[in-house]
């Protein structure tokens, strides 16, 4: 092997391009506004359940 | 919020879970209106089944497996490939990844959505979430060794994908020999 870095060491660092790529395409939608019907849902069943 | 009496309904944290489960369900079905589909089935089932919840342990967790179970149920329901009229995560044509060591994030992200759905859903658990290999296996009810070899290949996949091919140099440094490892140890793993 002329290359210094052992495979694992090459191994972990695409994984670990990887993995910060994939948290972020999660972050970005995380980020986005979670939609009002969820959380009025969310009340319409609190509310039903009181009612019983 | 109310303190009630003993323990609190597990079910008020729903609303803090939500933007994740939003986020998992985004990257499962690659349709916005299709994931709110299916975020709503996950609250309804989640709230009507919560005497099923084990209280002080992850709840976050546990409504991941409502929701990929409601997903993949669904899927074999329907028996249709994922609809994607927009075809907006469906490119199959991208840019090469510039050469200049780092990946091109929106080439990142259209070669996502190209991967399967057991790839993605493994993916988002375990390099996104970080959850464990164990915590994914019990999520998706599958063996731990399945979780390990299924990361490994959609991490390989995604490679090959943004074009990382043996012999090229695209992360910068002899990713040919890093993805000749990769796929060893895939091999081994399944």
């Amino acid at each position: 092997m002329m290359n210094p870095m052992t495979n694992a060491s090459r191994k972990s660092s695409l994984q670990q391009q990887i993995d910060e790529n994939l948290k972020r395409v999660y972050e970005e939608t995380l980020k986005e506004e979670v939609p009002d019907r969820f959380v009025q849902l969310l009340e319409q069943l609190k509310a039903k359940e009181r009612e019983k | 919020m109310n303190d009630a009496p003993g323990a609190a309904d597990p079910r008020e944290e729903i609303l803090t879970h939500l933007p994740a489960l939003r986020a998992f369900a985004i990257s499962l079905t690659r349709n916005p209106s299709q994931a709110d589909d299916l975020v709503q089935d996950t609250i309804v089932k989640a709230w009507s089944n919560i005497d099923k919840f084990t209280v002080g342990t992850d709840l976050r967790a546990w409504l991941f497996t409502i929701l990929r179970n409601t997903f993949f149920s669904d899927r074999r329901k329907k028996k249709r490939e994922v609809a994607d009229p927009d075809g907006l995560h469906a490119q199959s044509m991208f840019d090469k990844p510039h050469h200049d060591g780092r990946l091109a994030f929106a080439d990142f992200t259209r070669a996502f959505y190209e991967l399967s759905d057991e790839h993605r859903e493994v993916l988002i658990l375990v390099g996104a979430n970080g959850y464990s290999c164990e915590e994914a296996a019990e999520m998706m009810g599958v063996a731990v060794g399945t979780v390990k070899s299924r990361t490994s290949r959609a991490r390989n996949r995604l490679a090959q994908l943004l074009g990382m091919e043996p012999g090229e140099d695209v992360l910068g440094g002899d990713s040919g020999a890093t993805l000749a490892v990769l796929s060893r140890s895939g091999t081994q793993a399944a």
